[in-house]
């Protein structure tokens, strides 16, 4: 049970936040504070009984005439990832306090929205009910940033929303294709997840119903080549926007991968593979070209996104236990690195109302904080040893290397690239001939947010053990449902 | 009793009703336009009388009343929006009135 | 566990200093930067005398497991060898001494904090770099060291050329730094460990000499160590690195960090004997960029930029000696390397400090007289630099070298003779700089004067540069072995001594060098430079003056052709695609939105018309 109050704690309170917004317009974010606060202990007692990989699980009839469920459960991977969630979203609330002051009993119930819905995809295992969630979490995000993005955010919005809304569509098709397959291999209409895995189908039908799942997911993702909204979206997006859309919103896409993608449809997984991670490979290195040619403080640190996530891409696919691990700790570094950096770029444009390098650079001087800061997560996005990134990084290359060396080696031509814009970002940004600029620097509520976030990085780079065993059962099992069905033979 | 032959008051209807089209096609002022409509669709209504007492069945006329509501109702809204395109745009031309054009 | 606190005391005092955000008086920030580094420099000599003490020959220390996933468990562990416990000590002591000397040096510089900050990082990086116990440990302190430079380097961030300089030798180190991260995964997944003794037992068990793996690894690990070492062809970063103050250069760019690549290859120089070629290609490497740097350092005339070639030049004898397999030699001239040169550096800081950051020798002069503490100073560097014979350190560890390279016989003479060569421009190229530096007439004010933060260190580097060869001298001349026996449990039995007649030439080549040195920039001072001055033998200079082109190479070939990709596709061209089909949907919305013009009679003919034809073909089909 304690997994439908994880989601409707954020669901209700965001209602709440709206209700309450228009009177009292700092109201929505003690409450939104409070019910993502008050979630913490939930999954805690969510974790309590394991079974197997799973943590928790929970199982309600929903529209049973179609085969559809209320289905939740909760592991190791989905724990991880909505733990990650909850931090972020609160982060985003409190770095929102001071740069969101119109309608911000709406903002909040957006914000939320989004926050309940990545939830529930993140513990849905109902493949309508995973649509339904998909949907809930994009939507206002839409809102968010038409609403409260910046100069070109309606252009920005739309992109993101017709992105989002054609991979969902493309999903949809691909969940439906899915359930009548089944059915007609077993006369059962259902969207079980579990129902679903091994299904035997013919190898095109797989292959192309895999596709749809993965073309979702790669959008989403934004792999390379499905990656162009994102740098508008992130872009235009207000600064918590961006914070929850690198730091949660696409790790979604790793996530339907990770479950559904490759579990599902093993054999054409496999075959698939390759391609996979060549254009993970793409990624990393075009991504890496784009962000050094950027101008823009958050359009830089969006490509460098891309980059980033296509490690996680090459990760998936190489599908060994070193990998899949270096995807979950590159997944959890990633959204800490980089939504710290996006605070630090709206903190920038709440004080300078810009984020073209031509009118930043040398601020060393004026905000020695904001800066020496913004240098500390920018090295931690080139993946030094020490921080989360690198670990990262390294097990999904060394997974890949045991797989495909040449991509491996790519790969790591991708730290050099790395190297390169992230330092082109310090420099651009925070050193250079002084600039002397009227502004306060950070205050007490970033630094807080600040430090949290990178005792998390330093954290997850020195002792990342803790999380390695906690994605390890769920990683497993996910691996060998994948492997169970191979053994059933070739479809 | 001296009956008219089917065929010629279909004729007259179709006349009227070629009448109205060309009514609607030609001129502008949207009231002309208006009357070539109802000319349309008492057009309409005489060949529904007629068939009505062709074949001996009360359906036509039902139908011919039904025209007749249906003209009375379109007049009504369509002096409206005559009257509110009057007020706008100063003028009963129906060229002019292209405000929804791609 | 005493020996976790070596690297951890300069941990500390970063984060201290770093949390301070600068509200100490620079008084405190110094007693903490240098204090922490003193303290864990007394704390490493004292192992050093219980471990010397003792019978066993190494202690490990694993501290916690980093991570374990199926049978990779790197530990973040420490391991002290002989080998370490000379770097450990190399690190902590002469970076006391130039800490202490930046105490003064930096004074009054509002980054003061920030420097030593910086500075303590680098020190706790550069100690878990030399005390790691596994390759993964390892590479967090060679990244944490290259991180450390980076930010040194680019300290003084008001000019923009600092932050490229500092960029530059970041990126170029990480080129050879992927070539590490390579060896790694091909290690690990060879070997299935990446516990460094391990590994050591281990490949040789399982990998023929000579054979792929042992090859290809061995060429990874040698690109690492490249590109760390500043070593042809990842050697342009180091002369820009000199936009760091002094005491980095003399600390990071001169005496640790540098010679990383050298240590890298001493502690897995098992690997490197499974691999003969890629030892080979270690000694040639090494003789190619000792003669590059060496003409290049002739030809310059920023008197730090004289020292950047110097270093990558004496780094080329450390990769020379390795490759003829003399580990102790190369580890010995490490040593004292780091002695005369951190002297060398910190008597140029000593000098350009008091000519109002003047760093052109031709703008100096005539100091010997004004500045006789950085004179003499400088002039010991310079005679342990050229080794001039038996009062100096650099005599004895460049000897050792030099007979571990005539020994073997064959193609290893030629090594020989790059070395010997090289020696002789050595001595040319810094006795050059100390004639012109120190004698005739004087062109720049001095002002200002020395504390004792400035002086204590230089006279003690001083002494370490002349009797800090002691350790190990050739049989002729008393044959310690002090230096070679300490090693040995690492490295095996020392390679044999020299004979005497290839010691008076070598020492006769040095004498030479300097004796022409005064000939040419002292005697005939003024004919030499317009002998040197004519067009053909300044386009040569240029060209040693430019470091053989080799920035102008990589531009041409690297850097412009990223810039114009770069720039190519600032704008996506995969997003191009995408704006394509808005596009199409914007044109086709036109040309259909056409259609509707609003105009009610034009609706009504298209009605009447479609209804015709409508009915027409019901009709007439």
């Amino acid at each position: 049970m304690m997994l439908l109050w994880l989601i409707l704690i954020p669901g209700l309170g965001g209602t709440l936040a709206w209700a309450c917004g228009g009177r009292y317009p700092d109201a929505p974010r003690w409450v939104s504070l409070g019910a993502l606060i008050l979630d913490l202990p939930v999954l805690a007692l969510a974790c309590g009984a394991p079974s197997g990989a799973w943590l928790d699980r929970l199982n309600l009839p929903w529209i049973p005439q179609l085969g559809i469920n209320f289905e939740l459960g909760l592991d190791g991977l989905s724990l991880l990832l909505v733990l990650l969630t909850l931090l972020l979203g609160i982060v985003a609330v409190v770095i929102s306090w001071s740069e969101i002051t119109e309608r911000t009993g709406f903002f909040h119930f957006n914000l939320m929205m989004s926050l309940t819905g990545t939830i529930a995809v993140f513990l849905a295992l109902d493949l309508f009910l995973f649509f339904f969630a998909w949907e809930v979490m994009l939507v206002p995000m839409y809102f968010l940033i038409a609403l409260w993005g910046h100069e070109r955010r309606t252009y920005a919005a739309i992109k993101f929303f017709l992105f989002t809304q054609g991979s969902g569509l493309l999903m949809l098709v691909a969940i439906l294709a899915l359930a009548f397959v089944h059915q007609s291999e077993t006369g059962v209409f259902t969207f079980d997840y579990f129902a679903l895995l091994g299904t035997k189908m013919a190898w095109s039908t797989e292959f192309w119903i895999m596709l749809g799942f993965f073309i979702a997911f790669a959008v989403k993702l934004a792999a390379v080549p499905f990656h162009s909204w994102l740098p508008d979206a992130h872009t235009e997006a207000p600064t918590a926007g961006s914070v929850i859309l690198a730091g949660v919103l696409l790790k979604t896409g790793a996530y339907g991968l990770l479950r559904f993608a490759v579990p599902l449809f093993p054999h054409a997984a496999m075959a698939f593979a390759p391609t996979a991670m060549l254009l993970g490979v793409i990624a990393i290195i075009y991504g890496a070209l784009l962000a050094f040619g950027q101008s823009d403080f958050k359009r830089l640190v969006a490509y460098s996104s891309v980059s980033h996530l296509g490690f996680v891409l090459l990760g998936i696919y190489a599908w060994n236990t070193l990998a899949l691990q270096g995807v979950v700790v590159q997944m959890l570094a990633h959204g800490i690195s980089t939504g710290a950096l996006f605070i630090l770029a709206g903190a920038l444009q709440e004080r300078l109302h810009t984020r073209d390098f031509a009118q930043l650079g040398g601020l060393w001087n004026s905000l020695p904080r904001l800066s020496s800061w913004g240098m500390f997560f920018a090295i931690a996005s080139l993946g030094l040893p020490g921080l989360g990134n690198f670990i990262g990084e390294f097990l999904v290359l060394l997974g890949t290397y045991q797989v495909k060396p040449v991509f491996a080696v790519i790969g790591a031509f991708g730290t050099v690239t790395a190297a390169a814009y992230a330092l082109l970002l310090v420099q651009r940004a925070f050193h250079g001939k002084p600039r002397d600029v009227a502004a306060p620097d950070l205050r007490a509520r970033h630094i807080a947010v600040m430090g949290a976030l990178a005792v998390a990085i330093i954290w997850l780079g020195v002792a990342p053990q803790k999380v390695v065993d906690t994605a390890a059962p769920s990683l497993a099992a996910l691996r060998a449902s994948a492997v169970t069905t191979l053994a059933d033979g070739a479809p | 009793m001296m009956t008219v032959p089917v065929q010629h008051a279909l004729f007259l209807a179709i006349i009227l009703f070629a009448l109205g089209v060309t009514g609607v096609l030609v001129r502008r002022n949207l009231l002309f336009i208006l009357m070539s409509i109802e000319i349309m669709l008492n057009a309409a209504g005489l060949a529904f009388i007629t068939a009505a007492a062709r074949w001996g069945q009360a359906d036509g006329q039902v139908m011919f009343l039904f025209v007749l509501t249906l003209a009375a109702a379109e007049v009504s809204v369509g002096l409206a929006v005559i009257i509110r395109i009057r007020h706008r745009l100063t003028t009963l031309d129906a060229d002019a009135a292209n405000l929804m054009h791609g | 566990m005493i020996l976790l606190l070596v690297p951890a005391l300069p941990l500390l005092a970063s984060a201290i200093l770093v949390l301070s955000e600068g509200r100490m008086s620079q008084r405190n920030i110094a007693l903490v930067g240098v204090g922490a580094v003193v303290l864990s420099a007394v704390i490493a000599t004292l192992i050093a005398i219980t471990f010397l003490n003792q019978q066993e020959q190494s202690v490990a220390l694993t501290l916690w497991q980093w991570v374990h996933i199926g049978n990779f468990a790197p530990t973040v562990s420490l391991y002290l060898d002989p080998l370490s416990l000379v770097m450990m000590l190399i690190v902590t002591i002469i970076g006391s001494l130039i800490l202490l000397y930046a105490a003064e040096f930096m004074e009054g510089d509002e980054g003061y904090n920030r420097f030593f900050a910086y500075m303590d990082l680098f020190v706790a990086a550069m100690l878990v770099l030399v005390l790691a116990g596994d390759l993964l440990a390892l590479f967090v302190g060679w990244e944490g060291v290259g991180l450390c430079s980076y930010l040194l380097i680019g300290f003084w961030y008001q000019d923009a050329a600092n932050g490229l300089a500092a960029r530059k030798a970041f990126i170029v180190t990480r080129i050879g730094d992927v070539g590490f991260m390579l060896a790694l995964f091909l290690l690990f997944t060879q070997l299935h460990t990446l516990q460094i003794q391990t590994l050591l037992v281990q490949a040789p068990n399982s990998w023929a000499v000579g054979s792929l793996a042992a090859t290809l690894t061995a060429a990874l690990l040698l690109t690492g160590a490249i590109g760390k070492s500043a070593q042809v062809p990842l050697q342009t970063w180091l002369p820009d690195a000199m936009a760091g103050p002094t005491p980095v250069s003399a600390l990071i760019h001169a005496a640790t960090m540098v010679t990383a690549g050298v240590y890298l290859i001493a502690r897995t120089h098992t690997l490197f004997l499974l691999a003969p070629a890629v030892l080979a290609a270690v000694g040639v490497i090494g003789t190619i960029t000792l003669l590059v740097s060496a003409f290049a350092a002739l030809n310059q005339s920023d008197i730090k930029r004289i020292l950047a070639y110097s270093t990558v030049s004496q780094i080329g004898y450390m990769f020379l000696a390795l490759g003829v397999g003399a580990w102790s030699a190369a580890i010995f001239h490490l040593m004292v390397h780091a002695f005369f040169k951190a002297l060398l550096f910190l008597a140029a800081g000593a000098i350009t400090m008091r000519l109002h950051h003047e760093q052109n020798i031709f703008r100096m002069g005539g100091l010997a007289t004004r500045l006789p503490l950085a004179f003499w100073s400088f002039l010991i560097g310079s005679a342990s630099l050229a080794a001039l014979p038996l009062i100096t350190a650099g005599f004895y560890s460049k000897d050792a070298i030099l007979a571990a390279a005539w020994a073997p016989g064959g193609a290893a003479r030629l090594l020989w003779l790059g070395g010997i060569v090289t020696a002789f421009v050595t001595a040319l190229y810094i006795f050059r700089a100390v004639f012109v530096v120190f004698f005739g007439t004087a062109k720049t004010e001095v002002s200002g004067r020395y504390g004792w933060r400035v002086a204590l260190p230089l006279t003690a580097l001083s002494v370490l540069a002349l009797v800090g060869g002691l350790v190990e001298t050739p049989p002729v001349l008393g044959g310690a072995k002090i230096f070679s026996r300490l090693l040995a449990p690492v490295f095996g039995a020392a390679p044999p001594p020299a004979p005497v007649t290839l010691i008076l030439f070598t020492s006769a080549i040095s004498l030479l060098g300097l004796g022409l040195a005064y000939a040419l920039y002292w005697r005939i001072g003024p004919r030499f430079a317009a002998w040197a001055a004519r067009p053909a033998i300044a386009a040569c200079r240029n060209f040693f003056y430019g470091g053989w082109a080799f920035d102008e190479l990589y531009h041409a070939l690297v850097v412009a052709p990223f810039l114009a990709l770069v720039r190519v596709n600032r704008h996506d061209v995969i997003d191009r695609f995408y704006t394509g089909i808005a596009w199409t949907c914007r044109w086709l919305h036109r040309r259909l939105g056409a259609l509707q013009t609003g105009q009610v009679r034009w609706y009504a003919s298209w009605l009447a018309a479609g209804s015709v034809v409508t009915i027409a073909v019901a009709v007439l089909r």
